[in-house]
């Protein structure tokens, strides 16, 4: 048997995204809740709770498009075209929040409120966008021989702009609930009570999204509903349920490491949820993985890479989150 | 009038890529520098190395933040502007750009994490570690990076199927003939362009009479640095051209000036070259020195940009005059090399004001000299995207239009404008500060805003 290494491939990017979803979404999220919060004192606390790690977290990012380009170029070269508006706001939005760090904090009064804004609005622009990019790819992209041809608009839909505001709050789900882990006293309390709005707002979405995309797209009804199917993939929606329950319950009784989890775990179960749905498009509607791939050679040099340098970045990845552990105070230590 | 979207993608390309090589020039010279003096503070313990280290770490932090959000703009325009370019060089030129990411991103960006904020989380020699892997980090980038654009300047190790590259040997690709060369002057362009930042500034203080102690130091080390690679640098420069001569003699044509082939070639050194005319205006040159350098022999034959039909030449001017100014750049480099080892060997280096002062009127030449390089090296590649391969007009999104190539180019425009200004003005503030005197490293967690710069320029502010 030959080893079927679209399929690899397919695996590695969807844990790529996966991955920047999750460790970008908790400092995209605490960008977005900044302007909420009291003073300029908590402001700092938040920002220094991410600040030793959103750069290693951006680039999972990089790893998510160049990986597309290794094992996907048809994908990545048609949907960038097709997506290039939105691709540059999250562009844009992403500088303005990366410089925001080192700025901010050299600055002072008006120009440090200025930077904490580009630092907010930075973080929320770039959420919105990806969830606008997640929206246009749920619903496909038209595309002739090797190109898109579809118009320079046609991301916009309501869809796309609810999958938009559903991702910002999705990382203020998990932007409150990693303050809940790194801080404490008033900013903590403060980040139990918003966590908790984060999360209904989150399962709103949540709902919304999946009544939705099957009334989009008949394929996607008769992949979830169709017999034996509904049978398979309904412990699907079940679990998101008792996961939002039990994330519900750690927020009520305090529990301070348990939320993070359990928003991770929620999006693991919507990401599922979307893979189940366009399985096996890299270019929904129609070009499949094996459509897509790039010359077997290439993936095969490729996967030697990742096979044999991942296991060191995670490792390091997981040192430097174990060298900033613990709770980020803002009474002791050195000045 | 209609806007050409391969025209404005083309200007968008040379402006973010500019704007990006600015700061990875910076801080892989400024990172392998950090690492130098970790270690050296690791090993001798002198105050000096760890106050000289801080301060250049708050530089290097912010011309980083800068190098990041400017690359990741880079990796996303392959796709966006230039799509059939990536579709059908994908093959090739994507696990390039993947082992970049595995090797070298991760890496320095993980390990930037423990250099700028863990110094009091970790003991010393992780500390240093770090920065060893930060500047490794940025090193393994430069050699991915510089791989797949020499591969696009001299292909190698593949084959054409239905029109998409395929590879037949990686070692080829990756090691295509130019790569050695391109290699080697770009990494000791950004050492030597973050040489002569550090002298600058060393010498500001020299002459204000601030921070002297350190201040020498610095002077002495990106003296000692510069002159060695200098000298050098010109050296693989004449190297690199006679690779150029090789494989892209139309470049080298374009570069010297010369429209008809002849033997006894001079030296062009001033000339307004005439693209519709075919000929230089108000020459002036060397004569038999151009077939000397390129040929080695007095009368050697080197051929003239008419060998190649119009709408095969690069466009003269740009690569004729960028190639000069780098060349320049690099004959001043030697000029003050020289000039500061004298002096050094007399004991005088550190008082000759009229030597500090062009210390410091040095600073941009590095930079200078990067940019006018890779003009000269990418203009000089027109119209080739994969050097008689695939034309660059070839390679753009055909879905893209024109307006929307216009938005992206205003709108990185004017984000780049203003974070620069905001850069440099801080950049400023940290060199008016100076490298003042910390208490060195206890152990304990951070309580203020950790950032590499400490605490703002000026008195507390919340
Ligand atoms: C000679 C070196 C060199 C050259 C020619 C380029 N870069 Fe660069 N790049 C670096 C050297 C570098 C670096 C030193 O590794 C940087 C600078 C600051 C940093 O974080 O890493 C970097 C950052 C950087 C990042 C952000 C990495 C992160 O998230 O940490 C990306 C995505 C790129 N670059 C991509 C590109 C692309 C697509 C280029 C081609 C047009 C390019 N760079 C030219
Ligand atoms: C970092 C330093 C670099 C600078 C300053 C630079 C500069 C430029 C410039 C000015 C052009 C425009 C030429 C023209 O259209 O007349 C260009 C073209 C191009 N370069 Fe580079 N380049 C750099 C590095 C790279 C690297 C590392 C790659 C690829 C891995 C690359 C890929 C390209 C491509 C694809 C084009 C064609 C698109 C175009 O014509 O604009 N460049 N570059
Ligand atoms: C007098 C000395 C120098 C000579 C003879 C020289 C020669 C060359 C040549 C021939 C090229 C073009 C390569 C091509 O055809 O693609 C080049 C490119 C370049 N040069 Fe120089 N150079 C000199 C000094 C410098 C200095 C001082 C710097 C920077 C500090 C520099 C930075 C660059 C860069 C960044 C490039 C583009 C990348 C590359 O192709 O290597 N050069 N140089």
């Amino acid at each position: 048997m030959t080893i079927d290494l679209p399929l690899i491939w397919a695996g590695i990017i969807a844990f790529a995204v996966f991955m920047y979803v999750l460790m970008d979404g908790f400092d995209l999220g605490v960008g977005i809740l900044f302007p909420f919060v009291r003073d300029e004192g908590e402001r700092d606390i938040m920002m220094n709770s991410v600040a030793p790690v959103w750069d290693g977290n951006e680039t999972w990012l990089v790893l998510g498009g160049g990986g597309l380009m290794v094992a996907f170029p048809l994908a990545y070269a048609t949907i960038l075209p097709a997506l290039y508006l939105p691709v540059l706001l999250m562009l844009i939005a992403l500088i303005f929040r990366g410089v925001a760090f080192e700025f901010r904090f050299k600055a002072e009064g008006r120009q440090k409120h200025a930077w904490s804004w580009s630092f907010h609005l930075g973080s929320v622009f770039a959420a919105f966008a990806q969830g606008v990019i997640l929206g246009s790819f749920i619903q496909g992209f038209t595309v002739e021989g090797r190109d898109f041809v579809g118009g320079p608009l046609d991301w916009l839909t309501p869809f796309a702009i609810l999958t938009g505001f559903g991702l910002i709050a999705g990382y203020a789900l998990l932007g409150t609930t990693w303050l809940v882990m790194k801080t404490e006293g008033g900013l903590q309390a403060w980040a139990y009570r918003n966590a908790e709005r984060a999360l209904l707002a989150v399962l709103g979405f949540i709902a919304i999204v999946s009544v939705w995309t099957p009334f989009m797209d008949p394929d996607i009804a008769a992949r979830w509903f169709a017999w034996p199917n509904i049978a398979v993939l309904s412990p699907v929606p079940i679990v998101t349920g008792l996961v939002a329950l039990g994330l519900f319950v750690a927020l009520r009784r305090r529990f301070e490491g348990y939320p993070f989890i359990g928003a991770i775990a929620l999006f693991g179960l919507s990401y599922l949820g979307i893979a189940i749905s366009l399985w096996p498009n890299v270019v929904p509607p129609d070009i499949s993985i094996w459509d897509a791939a790039s010359a077997p050679k290439t993936q095969a040099f490729m996967l030697f890479g990742v096979v044999a340098v991942t296991p060191f970045v995670l490792a390091y990845t997981a040192f430097s989150y174990w060298v900033f552990r613990g709770k980020v105070r803002g009474d002791t230590g050195y000045h | 009038m209609e806007l050409d979207p391969v025209l404005l993608s083309r200007i968008q390309f040379g402006f973010v890529v500019a704007f990006h090589i600015l700061f990875p020039s910076l801080t892989i010279g400024i990172a392998a520098y950090i690492a130098v003096l970790e270690g050296l503070w690791l090993k001798t313990g002198r105050e000096k190395y760890f106050a000289i280290s801080r301060f250049w770490t708050k530089i290097f932090a912010v011309c980083f933040g800068m190098g990041v959000v400017s690359g990741i703009v880079m990796s996303y325009q392959f796709g966006t502007n230039w799509s059939r370019f990536s579709d059908t060089t994908a093959n090739v030129l994507g696990p390039l750009l993947g082992y970049e990411v595995l090797t070298a991103f991760f890496l320095e960006a993980t390990f930037l994490g423990i250099l700028l904020f863990g110094r009091h989380l970790v003991p010393r020699w992780v500390h240093f570690f770090s920065a060893l892997m930060v500047s490794f980090g940025t090193l393994f980038s430069s050699f991915w990076i510089l791989s797949a654009n020499s591969w696009m300047h001299t292909p190698a190790g593949y084959e054409l199927i239905d029109g998409t590259f395929h590879v037949t040997s990686w070692l080829e690709v990756i090691f295509n003939p130019s790569f050695p060369y391109r290699l080697t002057h770009m990494v000791m362009a950004t050492f030597l362009a973050a040489a002569f930042v550090i002298m600058g500034v060393a010498a500001l203080y020299l002459l204000q009479k601030r921070h002297e102690d350190n201040a020498r130091t610095m002077l002495s080390m990106g003296m000692g640095l510069v002159f060695l690679l200098a000298p050098a640098q010109v050296l693989i420069g004449d190297l690199h051209g006679l690779n150029t001569f090789e494989y892209q003699p139309v470049k080298v044509a374009a570069m010297e000036g010369h429209w008809e082939t002849q033997r006894g070639a001079p030296l062009i050194l001033f000339a307004l070259p005439d693209r519709e005319a075919e000929r230089n205006r108000f020459e002036v040159g060397i004569p038999k020195l151009g077939s000397l350098i390129l040929t080695h022999d007095l009368d050697g034959e080197v051929p003239g940009l008419k060998e190649w039909a119009a709408e095969d030449r690069p466009p003269v001017g740009i690569v004729f005059w960028s190639f000069r100014i780098m060349v320049a750049m690099g004959l001043l480099m030697v000029f003050v090399a020289v000039t500061g080892m004298v002096l050094r060997l007399r004991g005088r280096m550190f008082d000759r004001p009229w030597f500090l002062k062009i210390c410091v009127a040095m600073v941009p030449t590095g930079l200078i000299a990067i940019l006018a390089g890779w003009v000269t090296t990418e203009v000089g590649r027109q119209p080739w995207i994969v050097y008689e391969v695939m034309r660059t007009a070839e390679g753009a999104s055909p879905a893209v239009g024109g307006t929307e190539v216009l938005i992206s180019l205003v709108a990185f425009f004017v984000a780049y404008a203003i974070i620069f200004s905001a850069g440099i003005y801080y950049i400023v503030q940290l060199i008016r500060k100076g490298p003042v005197d910390e208490p060195p490293a206890t152990k304990g967690r951070p309580a203020r805003p950790l950032s590499a710069a400490g605490e703002p320029s000026g008195s507390a502010a919340e």
